[in-house]
């Protein structure tokens, strides 16, 4: 598995990325592979620069005004931050799940339809139906909301909110999906099932994953990465880094001594 | 870690205790002076409903009176010099004012000179020999017959009749001498004097003759101006303010324009009356009075409060709204109208409806591109001269027949209603966009 892995070429690769807010120096000269059908995780304190470097893989943080991003993120040996990019399109390739749920203000079967919607995935009514009972089936949702689906999202709970828009996420079957801490609105059942969808979507995508839960990091992860003050201080296997890690701050930070 | 204060023993101090106390006095002054300024505020708007509703009342009825009226042929015959042979020709050639005066005779023995004769006359509006004329092209058979008829009563009379002549006032004094107060006294004494709704108000236009002045005019006129001011003012304001708040760069000339556009909407209205009258009368040459120059006039001057208005409420779209469409991959369009717009719906309407509202009572602007012209006829279309409610009031209360000041305060309740109106349009329209939004 790891052989294979190794020999494939990386989905993403970052090549010392320097993001800056302003003066902040949020993230600090990564770099960093990320495979296809991996799930690597990002973990470390908070205000490490975790959400930041996340946001450069599918350029979310053009849209913050003072936000300066320099370096090379490479998708399918593509400089995604190359004038020719359709940055649209880009994000519609790399899907994203955000650390506050937001859902749309409408209801909780157009908030999934909406991708598929405006990219013209659907091409008929029954289509699209199937696209967002897969969808919500997926995300562990469909359940708890088959027989309102003309609810509006925004009514549903904070963990149940979380899912929709990992549904919505997943709806216009990305090639990469970011997910910034998906879980931390969740209750144990929840998180369970969405650490299920992330293990079932794992062949097929290459799946980042920033959390705050060393458990979580070690159950589904293949790779993991540690920040610090914005460095990349560690990076590779999971098992490696919950074993054996080779920098003291992240054995540190593993096991709860770094604040 | 240093440790806290001993807390627990400050809790017990008699100052805490003072210092809830001082509390509860704030929060009750502070609700009573709330209350005090809801009370004041209430009692203005009370004031001014009962002392415009009270003068209005009296503009919406009308004075009529039954007189009973020989049809006599011999008025009716052709006339000796020409020939006339069409039967609605010869009425309208007929002296209704004989036919009247005649009546007016026989109710009256005492009236036996000429002067005397056109007194009485005056009794009656001018409206009064058409009203006679119609009855008789419309039923030629009563001719030679006596007929009652009701006839409106001219607006002396009415302000008799309502009470806002005082008859202790000395007679030179006086608009109404005593010799028609005790005509009316004989009239009112037979019971003809009665009092109507005045339909014409609603549906006449302007006139010098307040019994038959109507609002019909002015409210199409009003109508029609807030037609062209939504239509225009409404897109530019929304999409100005769409590009600016979600397209533009933020640099030099977007933060001078923005300055721009906020001190606009503090110049005074006359001064875009003036703008209208260089831009649309002189250099565009448009018709001078009509709605489409002072719906655009209105427009130039809507046109900052909408923008601003519509600027704040895209401004208080939560981000995060942005940032789920942006994900999925909706172009910067998509993400503006799909979400972000709809979103900001309501406050975009209410600010366009605080503008139209400001521009429904607005009088300045329209007095500059000369919206100021007395117009009996109601407008057809948007080049038609018209004028508008709030200029009608302003020429009625300039007016120096008594009866015009009940027709102004009419008038006024009129404006007041479709101000309601337009603000009622406004709370639907923002219920039925309002979405929840997450914070
Ligand atoms: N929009 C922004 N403008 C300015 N500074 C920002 C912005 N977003 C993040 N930062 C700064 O960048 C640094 C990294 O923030 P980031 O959100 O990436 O942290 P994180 O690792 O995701 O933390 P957490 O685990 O708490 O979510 C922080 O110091 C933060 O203050
Ligand atoms: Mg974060």
């Amino acid at each position: 598995m790891t052989m294979a892995t190794v020999q494939t070429p990386p989905k993403i690769s970052a090549q010392g990325v320097n993001v800056f807010y302003g003066d902040t120096h949020a993230v600090d000269n990564v770099s960093l592979d990320l495979y296809q059908d991996e799930v690597t995780a990002l973990i470390g304190p908070s205000g490490c620069g975790k959400s930041t470097f996340l946001r450069c893989l599918n350029r979310m943080n053009d849209t913050i005004a003072d936000c300066r991003v320099s370096g090379q993120i490479l998708l399918d040996d593509e400089d995604i931050y190359a004038s020719q990019i359709d940055v649209v399109q880009l994000r519609a390739r790399v899907g994203m799940v955000f650390q506050k749920p937001n859902p749309f203000p409408k209801s909780i079967y157009d908030n999934v339809a909406y991708g598929p919607r405006i990219h013209g995935l659907a091409d008929t009514r029954e289509d699209l139906d199937e696209i967002v009972a897969v969808s919500l089936e997926k995300a562990g949702l469909w359940d708890e909301v088959k027989d309102r689906l003309d609810h509006l999202g925004t009514t549903l709970s904070g963990g149940q909110q979380q899912r929709l828009c990992i549904a919505r996420a997943i709806a216009i079957d990305p090639e990469v999906i970011l997910m910034d801490e998906p879980c931390s609105a969740l209750d144990p059942i929840a998180t369970a099932k969405v650490e299920a969808l992330i293990e079932e979507l794992k062949g097929g995508y290459a799946i980042i994953l920033v959390t705050h839960s060393m458990q979580q990091a070690a159950r589904i992860s293949q790779k993991t990465a540690f920040f610090h003050l914005g460095q990349l201080i560690e990076f590779g296997d999971t098992t490696q880094i919950f074993t054996s890690p080779t920098s003291g701050r992240t054995r540190d930070y593993i096991t709860g001594r770094l604040v | 870690m240093t440790s806290l204060p001993n807390l627990k023993k400050r809790w017990g101090r008699p100052q805490v205790q003072r210092r809830l106390r001082r509390r509860y006095i704030y929060e009750r002054i502070f609700r009573m002076l709330g209350l005090a300024a809801i009370g004041v505020a209430g009692l203005a708007l009370a004031t001014l409903i009962v002392s415009v509703g009270k003068n209005a009342f009296g503009g919406f009825v009308q004075t009529s009176i039954d007189v009973d009226i020989y049809l006599n042929p011999e008025d009716l015959r052709p006339s000796s010099a020409r020939y006339r042979h069409d039967f609605a020709e010869r009425v309208e050639s007929a002296d209704m004012r004989k036919l009247l005066a005649d009546a007016l005779e026989r109710q009256f023995p005492d009236i036996d000179t000429d002067s005397e004769r056109r007194r009485a006359l005056q009794l009656f509006s001018l409206q009064a020999r058409r009203t006679l004329r119609d009855y008789i092209t419309a039923t030629p058979e009563k001719i030679g017959q006596t007929v009652r008829m009701r006839l409106l009563a001219s607006d002396d009379v009415d302000q008799v009749v309502k009470g806002n002549i005082d008859p202790r006032v000395p007679e030179s004094d006086r608009r109404v001498k005593d010799k028609e107060l005790a005509w009316l006294a004989a009239l009112r004494a037979d019971g003809r004097i009665s009092r109507q709704l005045s339909t014409t108000f609603f549906t006449g236009g302007d006139s010098r003759e307040p019994e038959i002045a109507g609002i019909f005019g002015a409210i199409i006129g009003s109508v029609l101006t807030l037609l062209v001011t939504l239509l225009t003012a409404f897109p530019i304001g929304t999409l100005a303010a769409i590009y600016l708040e979600e397209f533009s760069p933020q640099n030099r000339l977007t933060a001078f324009i923005e300055v721009n556009i906020n001190n606009l909407a503090a110049v005074p209205s006359i001064v875009f009356g003036l703008l209208g009258l260089s831009l649309f009368l002189s250099i565009l040459e448009l018709p001078r009075s009509s709605p489409l120059v002072g719906g655009l006039t209105l427009a130039l001057m809507t046109l900052p409060t909408i923008i601003i208005a519509s600027r704040a409420s895209l401004r208080a779209v939560p981000q995060g709204l942005r940032t789920a469409a942006q994900g999925l991959g909706a172009s910067p369009m998509q993400v503006v109208f799909h979400h972000v717009v709809p979103s900001a719906m309501p406050g975009i309407l209410t600010g366009t409806i605080i503008g139209l509202s400001r521009g429904l009572g607005e009088t300045a602007p329209l007095l500059m591109i000369g919206m100021v012209a007395f117009v009996v006829s109601t407008p057809n279309a948007l080049t038609d001269a018209a004028t508008v409610l709030p200029v009608q009031i302003f020429l009625w209360a300039d007016s120096p027949e008594r009866a015009f000041v009940e027709k102004t305060s009419a008038a006024i309740l009129v404006l007041l209603g479709f101000l309601l109106a337009v603000n009622a349009l406004a709370v639907w329209l923002r219920q039925r966009f309002e979405v929840h939004i997450p914070d």
